[in-house]
């Protein structure tokens, strides 16, 4: 069953270090024989091998009256292929503690296996197989449909979920984007192999193809593996253009009905995508105001000082067609007016004052100073060294990346900030039963 | 410059190999030591990434609090991070993250722990701080009431939003009709509105003390640097003389199963719960949790298993199920089963079919080939946990403060090897017994009927 590549050409360049000087792993950019380009660090520490990858594509791929196929697809890929069925090829895994998975997200159908060394040969012919020859039998497909059924009806009273899914569907109507990423109640029963089928002929190829690989193996050993998996795909994918788009509906309000005592509302509007030049300022500026320590403005002002929230936030979502600026807060229902309030006059009080050169030079400690802990396992160093890949920033980027963050000047903030903050009016999902009547603010 | 392969891993652990060959496990090396004042230290040596994970983890939880204050461990927890005499509110939050460290903390119902995770070069400032916060914490009713608000919006988004949580409080209130267990880590809604600051500062200063807490450092540090950084900043405080040990009221037999049902218009998704209240890794007779760990795993655990086989694919009565051992625990653990039925079956149905599994298990035991992909898995799973000093922090501060020793943490996988099919069948037979359990049923409530005639 093992196909056995012959001679194994391959170049390899030794570019890049992770973070930090102290640190020598350095990434290796292998093109194996088949042309496909790897990124590698061998890392002899532990006796295993992570494997990240992705195909470009994922839910915008799905066909428009049926959401739901990517998510499906990445469900049943290990859930039998080849000769084997789905217990069959369980086994297979669970025998060696294999570890297997598939998700899709809007743009990417990903994939990540993680093996002991001594089990890579079964490991990478189970991953042969899945991405090859996937059975897509009836039964699992019944099988998988009834878990996706269930997740989809628990997601209806989970308001965190419905504030997302609504914020999608409302600011991007006709948009693979707007479309559910899980399917509908509607759409999943309708779904058939051949769509399934479809999806998997047209998406899984080696020219939108990343992957990245950290682990006990050495280069030449991996690139035989590595051809022996993907090499088997066809050259070329076949997707449906998407088109770039910008989010609808700003100054939007939209209230769901649910029983709950709390309101989950998310608020978006237009951001920056990745390759923009001013992503980086942009990245900072959202730290100031809603990034993930304990010293956003958002943080202090609706939760420090007023306790009307106990998770508020706000991130850039750079999509592969939509730059996204979006957000989150969940509060006492008496007291939604009030937190939008607050988070309205921060958003306005940055983009008009722009941030105090304390706030900024602090932003950027944080930023750089945390970035090598997102290197600090196997898989998170698959995991960067693949996003870097997808976001096209070059084998480098790992060296230039804080240097970017230290550039970054109170002008470039303020440059930024009139691109994504300055029209303030955004579109604003609530989940739960929000009193939205103007009121005074209470104290304590 | 180091390389990661230069840097040998001390302590290779020689393991029988089982089927799957781990031939070369290999662990961190881990240090472990104890200050004069009583604050115990463990070091595990993770050099392939220059940061660090620093956690301490103070033997008190939601159990050791008195009744009527449930919540206070979490609450105090909270407000662990508004300043102390030496660094007012927001100093040490700002500092850390102005360095680009990550923290935060949790609370359970056995242990309050606070981390950070910083670059190497960090570990000084970030003892510093937290050696600061374990005696000099201030309170005032300017901080302390917005963060109370803060923590009922917590339980907001985490129980009252959430029909499926609220079933699982009321099911772990029944599981335990005497120990604290049976009370929620973040608190009841009205318990926490009572909360004050003269509370949370009395429970602070009766259980935060060297002697009653542990440090873990994970990461690119040797421990000898980490040591003499502990005697410099913990090491400088004084132990608690009356620092009482645990003894919470313990359960009876249990004799009743009890059936908890939440109905609830919300629900679109109704599921079924089953917990038993078993031994944990404390308690239990030396081999016997994991022995339980196999037995979850071979019920519940991945498509292969008994519930998944029989409950999914045979039947195709539920949509997904799944079983877990939850014995990280000082007092009782729990062994929980969950599954979400498809359309058309009722719980009951569903509760039958898991009972039968059960029954089957305790009557015939499991097969060899079962036990051994499980221990295989299990085995496996330890060495992918190596790979994260953060899961490994954890793993070693969870464990010590529940009771366990290094040596009992960095021996499960020898144990679990050591499992066998019998004891694995007696566990089913002596401890799943629906007598010493809570079955939970989540669900709308029905539809007016029309009267049949």
């Amino acid at each position: 069953m093992i196909r056995l590549l012959g001679c194994i050409a391959m170049t390899l360049a030794l570019v890049s270090a992770l973070p930090n000087s102290a640190h020598a792993a350095k990434i290796e950019r292998i093109v194996t024989a088949a042309g496909i380009e790897i990124w590698h660090v061998r890392d002899h520490t532990l006796p295993m091998i992570s494997v990240e990858f992705a195909f470009n594509g994922g839910a915008s791929q799905d066909p428009a009256d049926k959401p739901g196929v990517a998510n499906l697809v990445a469900a049943l890929l290990d859930e039998g292929a080849g000769e084997l069925d789905a217990r069959a090829f369980r086994e297979r895994l669970e025998e060696r503690a294999i570890v297997l998975a598939f998700a899709a997200n809007r743009d990417t159908l990903r994939g990540s296996l993680k093996s002991l060394v001594e089990h890579r040969e079964q490991a990478f012919d189970l991953l042969r197989l899945a991405l090859s020859a996937p059975r897509f039998d009836g039964s699992e497909i019944d099988r998988m449909k009834a878990a996706v059924l269930a997740g989809l009806r628990h997601r209806l009273t989970s308001p965190g979920d419905v504030a997302g899914d609504r914020w999608f569907a409302r600011a991007f109507p006709g948009h693979p984007y707007g479309r559910p990423l899980h399917g509908s109640l509607d759409s999943v029963p309708r779904i058939t192999a051949d769509d399934l089928r479809s999806f998997h002929r047209r998406t899984i190829a080696r020219s939108n193809l990343k992957i990245a690989t950290v682990g006990a193996i050495e280069a030449k050993d991996l690139a035989a593996l590595i051809d022996r998996v993907f090499g088997a795909l066809p050259a070329q994918a076949n997707l449906a253009a998407v088109p770039d788009v910008a989010p609808q509906g700003m100054g939007e309000r939209e209230v769901v009905e649910l029983d709950l005592p709390q309101t989950v509302i998310n608020f978006g509007g237009p951001g920056l995508k990745r390759a923009d030049p001013d992503f980086i300022p942009a990245y900072v500026l959202n730290h100031i105001l809603g990034g993930g320590s304990f010293s956003s403005r958002l943080y202090k002002e609706v939760r420090e000082k007023r306790g009307l929230a106990y998770s508020v936030y706000s991130h850039l979502a750079p999509l592969k067609h939509a730059g996204l600026f979006l957000g989150g807060v969940s509060t006492r229902n008496d007291r939604v007016v009030e937190s939008l309030a607050l988070i309205s006059e921060e958003i306005r009080r940055l983009a008009s004052e722009g941030s105090t050169p304390e706030e900024l030079a602090d932003a950027k400690g944080y930023l750089i100073g945390s970035y090598a802990l997102r290197f600090d396992t196997s898989g998170k160093v698959a995991g960067q060294l693949l996003e870097i890949q997808l976001e096209n920033l070059g084998i480098d980027y790992i060296d230039r990346r804080n240097a970017l963050i230290e550039a970054v000047s109170t002008n470039d903030v303020r440059r930024a900030a009139a691109r994504f903050l300055a029209d303030s009016s955004l579109l604003v999902t609530l989940v739960g039963r929000p009193n939205l009547a103007p009121s005074p603010p209470r104290g304590g | 410059m180091r390389t990661l392969a230069a840097l040998a891993i001390a302590g290779t652990a020689t393991l029988a190999s089982s089927r799957v060959g781990v031939s070369e496990m290999v662990g961190p090396p881990v240090t472990q030591f104890t200050l004069a004042n009583g604050l115990e230290v463990v070091v595990i040596s993770d050099r392939r990434t220059p940061v660090l994970t620093h956690m301490i983890w103070y033997r008190v939880g939601s159990a050791d609090e008195e009744p009527g204050k449930s919540g206070l461990a979490h609450f105090l927890e909270h407000l662990m991070f508004k300043g102390t005499a030496k660094n007012p509110a927001g100093r040490y939050s700002d500092t850390l993250a102005r360095l680009g460290g990550l923290e935060n903390a949790f609370t359970s119902q056995d242990y309050t722990a606070y981390y950070q995770r910083v670059t190497r070069d960090r570990l000084a400032t970030v003892m510093t701080f937290e050696a600061d916060r374990m005696t000099g914490l201030v309170l005032t009713d300017a901080n302390v009431l917005p963060e109370r608000d803060v923590v009922l919006e917590e339980r907001r988004s985490r129980f009252d939003n959430d029909p499926g949580a609220l079933l699982g409080e009321a099911a772990q209130a029944a599981l335990f009709v005497n120990h604290p267990y049976g009370r929620p880590a973040i608190g009841w809604e009205h318990e926490i509105r009572t909360l004050d600051r003269a509370e949370a500062l009395a429970f602070y200063r009766r259980y935060y003390a060297p002697n009653n807490a542990i440090v873990v450092v994970a990461g690119d540090v040797a421990p000898e640097e980490v040591r003499a950084l502990a005697e410099k900043s913990y090491g400088r405080i004084k132990r608690r003389a009356d620092l009482k040990r645990r003894a919470r009221p313990t359960e009876p037999e249990p004799r009743a199963h009890r059936l908890v049902v939440l109905s609830d218009p919300r629900v679109q998704q109704p599921a079924l719960s089953r917990t038993y209240l078993v031994p944990s890794y404390r308690t239990a007779k030396p081999g016997e949790s994991e022995a339980f760990a196999v037995l979850a795993h071979v019920i519940g655990s991945g498509s292969l298993s008994r519930l998944y086989r029989a409950l999914v694919v045979e039947k195709g009565i539920a949509a997904n199920v799944a079983a877990a051992y939850a014995g990280m625990a000082f007092d009782a653990g729990r062994f929980a089963i969950q599954a979400s039925p498809r359309p058309g079956t009722s719980l009951e149905q569903l509760d039958a079919a898991v009972d039968a599994v059960i029954a089957e298990v305790a009557a015939n035991g499991i097969a060899a080939a079962e036990l051994e992909r499980v221990k295989t898995r299990l085995v496996a799973d330890i060495v992918y946990a190596q790979d994260s000093q953060s899961t490994l922090a954890r793993m070693y501060g969870m464990g010590l403060a529940i009771g366990l020793t290094v040596d009992q943490i960095r021996a499960w996988p020898d144990r679990v090897r050591a499992v066998n099919a019998e004891t694995v069948r007696e566990l089913a037979r002596t401890w799943l017994d629906q007598r010493r359990a809570v079955t939970g049923h989540l669900i709308k409530p029905p539809a007016p009927t029309e009267k049949r005639s």
